[in-house]
């Protein structure tokens, strides 16, 4: 891990401890339940779970404010349900239903609200970046002093677009912060075989972006890079670099067999680093919460998301002419 | 309760397939993560993790069962403390997708035995004041005049500030309207092309010049994957109001890497709209329309007609629509469609023509989509001949698309095969003597006309 990791636990609210760890477990829960209604057949084509990487998105999205953006790649569902969108309408959109985000039309890896700003869901590897930047360049053209969260892999960060943009979002000071998702693996490449470094942020220093490495399992870690970040962003110093090394606990999507690592690799990282065991384990032991208290959120989670698959189950599939709509504005 | 678990399945075209083994056994104590049994799909040996908590009840299917259907119940799962044999809920069935037949795409097709509806008025009131202007002068003008209007208008590209244009069409922006609306980017056509989708995401209209469409290769993933396709991806969400406008097809001289006709290319995708004028008035009315739509525009000049002037209207808010053809020239033995530069041939072959004593109607479709496809068929029923014109390639040309549409749609009006007059199928080389030869030219035009005329 780099030099830069912080060590240093922020100050965080028993109430805030607690929301993280709704926050993330909301998302876990969803994506087992959308592994099974996949397993079920009831969810088509590719879908790509973010089961074990949920700190990442909910320690970023801590120190977000209104109006801010965010862009993803495919595996977007966690981003989608850590901005606020609804787990019905995401889940719906998995099964292709009219009540999905997209009203069926786009899939798992193309939602969108702009509600909640959020800008997909992007299923080409890379192409999130300028589009990110680009969402950044009409913040500042505006002059609202947003930011915007543009998140992409390691696989991605081979892409020479991203290269691209880091130039241009350096020379035009955007802001924007480049959330580089360190899983390990670009599908089923580890990252010493498909990258020139272990440490993805310091491709940001040719282009005079600063950079760091965050511990991407400990949810406080990246609240505090994320809040270092947009500080860097808001007060128009140009983009930031966050390279958060996580994890996914699941195949690069639902039918991958994993083979390329171990059982016992993913073992040890569920077993020893989980993101929210940290945190059960921190609002138990600082007594903010008792087993009860937590057992009774489970159960709420739990309810949300069967809900969610219920309201994916029962929405009646588009209707036909749905086919001819929303080709031009 | 007891909850059934279901054979899955674990890619996108599986349908069945073999429990190779069970891990657990019945009585067996589980809970999320773990692994179940091992399954073979049509692709992969997969570890099969369960997604509840509970005990194994019963073990439905055999290891080693080949053949077994996704959503088949294979094991029985109950809650701590239940009776291992307890019957499962009913539900979580697929549902059956519905088959009727896709409705048809909402065409205005003319039925062939009706004259098709079409507007064929002027594109400015008779009296109109007109002007002398080059299509480099309209092109600016418009961008200038819609900036002016709209402060989310802005200008990118390379060499577009400062130099004032790689062709000048920029010229005096920089100066007007700051460093702000008028960016200078490096050479890299990818990132800024997707830097201006985003930025239109994000609520600004980018008119993004390329120095020449040639270029716009290395950014084409963002206008068709990006721009095209996201207002469809986010069921009407949002989509990117902007215009990617620059030079296309041959200049003169500069080889095969800088000499390409991408029209056909573009007109091929839903959600974008392709403009390619070929006067000074369209250049203008139709960027200013592009730059106002609220889609992603294709809008292909040329660098040949940059500096050939015409009359434009002296008008403010002069605008023209798009999917509206202009009829240049009125005639009745035969019809040349064409669009872009390919309308100098068509109209000096319709003058050669003439001297021979065929009448040629000669429409200029100004935009390739939407199409004007009304114009063309009304004119068919009246000429019964068709040549269309163009400078690109001819497998997959804008003509053979034209032809196969008036076949369908007026095939009892033609008296002749419809001709589509294109660029050779070569790269374009550079030899001035080979380079005329591998570009459409009017002879073959007057050539072409004579043959669906029997003359």
């Amino acid at each position: 891990m780099a030099a830069r990791k912080s060590t240093k636990k922020p100050n965080v609210s028993a109430e805030e401890l607690t929301k993280f760890y709704r926050d993330m477990l909301l998302i876990r829960r969803f994506e087992e339940k959308a592994g099974q209604l996949y397993g079920m057949g009831l969810i088509g084509g590719f879908c790509h779970l973010y089961i074990g990487q949920e700190a990442v998105v909910v320690g970023l999205e801590a120190a977000a404010e209104d109006g801010d953006k965010r862009i993803t790649s495919y595996r977007d569902h966690g981003h989608m349900l850590a901005c606020g969108m609804d787990a019905g309408g995401v889940m719906a959109e998995l099964t292709g239903r009219e009540g999905g985000l997209s009203k069926g039309k786009g899939g798992s890896m193309h939602m969108f609200s702009k509600e909640k700003h959020f800008y997909g869901g992007h299923g080409i590897v890379g192409a999130q970046v300028p589009l990110g930047a680009g969402l950044a360049f009409s913040d500042k053209y505006k002059g609202n002093g947003r930011v915007t969260f543009t998140y992409f892999g390691d696989g991605a960060a081979n892409q020479g677009q991203v290269y691209e943009t880091f130039n241009m979002a350096a020379i035009w000071d955007l802001p924007v912060i480049f959330v580089i998702e360190n899983n390990q693996y670009a599908m089923g490449t580890a990252q010493a075989r498909s990258t020139s470094t272990p440490d993805i942020y310091t491709r940001g220093e040719a282009f005079g972006i600063p950079g760091e490495a965050v511990d991407g399992m400990d949810v406080l870690a990246v609240k505090a890079a994320s809040e270092r970040a947009t500080a860097h962003c808001r007060s128009g110093k140009g983009p930031y670099i966050l390279e958060v090394k996580t994890y996914r606990y699941r195949g690069h999507s639902m039918s991958d067999p994993a083979k390329y690592r171990t059982r016992e690799e993913v073992q040890k990282m569920r077993s020893e680093r989980d993101p929210i065991e940290q945190v059960r384990d921190m609002l138990l032991t600082g007594k903010h919460a008792t087993e009860e208290d937590l057992k009774a959120i489970d159960k709420e989670i739990k309810e949300v998301v069967n809900q969610s698959a219920e309201f994916a189950r029962t929405s009646p599939e588009p209707a036909l002419e749905e086919l001819w709509t929303d080709i031009y504005a | 309760m007891a909850t059934e678990i279901l054979m899955p399945a674990l890619s996108p075209t599986m349908e069945e397939g073999t429990l190779a083994k069970w891990l657990v056994k019945a009585g067996d104590t589980v809970s999320s993560g773990d692994i179940l049994a091992e399954i073979e799909t049509d692709k992969a040996t997969m570890e099969f993790e369960a997604v509840d908590e509970g005990v194994i009840g019963k073990i439905l299917i055999a290891e080693g069962s080949e053949g077994v259907k996704v959503n088949t119940p294979i094991a029985v799962l109950v809650e701590e403390g239940e009776s291992l044999d307890a019957t499962p809920a009913a539900g979580n069935e697929a549902p059956v997708a519905g088959a009727p037949t896709a409705p048809a795409a909402p065409v205005a097709a003319a039925a062939a035995s009706d004259t098709p509806v079409v507007d064929n008025s002027p594109d400015w009131p008779e009296g109109t004041e007109v002007v002398k202007t080059t299509v480099r002068e309209a092109l600016r003008d418009a961008m200038a005049e819609e900036m002016r209007s709209n402060e989310n208008v802005f200008l990118m590209g390379e060499e577009v500030a400062e130099y004032q244009g790689a062709y000048k069409i920029s010229q005096g922006l920089l100066d007007e309207f700051g460093a702000k609306r008028v960016i200078d980017t490096p050479i890299t056509e990818h990132g800024f092309a997707g830097i201006a989708t985003g930025a239109a995401f994000g609520g600004l209209n980018p008119i993004v010049e390329f120095m020449t469409f040639n270029f716009a290769m290395q950014a084409i993933d963002h206008i068709i994957n990006s721009a095209a396709k996201t207002l469809y991806m986010s069921g009407g969400q949002m989509g990117a109001p902007m215009v990617f406008r620059g030079p296309n097809g041959a200049a003169a001289r500069v080889g095969a890497q800088h000499s390409q006709d991408y029209a056909a290319w573009y007109m091929q995708v839903p959600g974008l709209k392709v403009v390619m004028p070929y006067s000074a008035s369209d250049a203008k009315g139709l960027l200013k329309s592009a730059i106002r739509d609220p889609n992603p525009v294709i809008f292909l000049e040329n660098e040949i007609l940059y500096g050939r002037s015409f009359d434009v209207p002296k008008m403010d808010n002069f605008t023209v629509p798009f999917g509206k053809a202009r009829i240049w020239r009125e005639g009745s033995d035969a019809t040349i469609v064409s669009f872009g530069i390919g309308m100098q041939y068509a109209l000096e072959a319709a003058d050669k023509l003439a001297a021979d004593g065929i009448s040629a109607e000669v429409i200029d479709l100004r935009t390739l989509r939407p199409m004007d496809l009304p114009t063309v068929i009304k004119s068919v029923m009246k000429t019964n001949r068709l040549v269309t014109v163009e400078e690109g390639w001819p497998q997959g040309s804008v003509g053979s698309y034209i032809a196969s549409e008036v076949m369908q749609q007026a095939f009892d009006y033609l008296d002749a095969p419809v001709i589509t007059c294109t660029g050779k199928d070569v790269p374009m080389p550079y030899a001035a003597n080979l380079e005329r030869h591998a570009l459409i030219t009017t002879d073959e035009v007057v050539a072409a006309v004579k043959q669906v005329t029997y003359r």
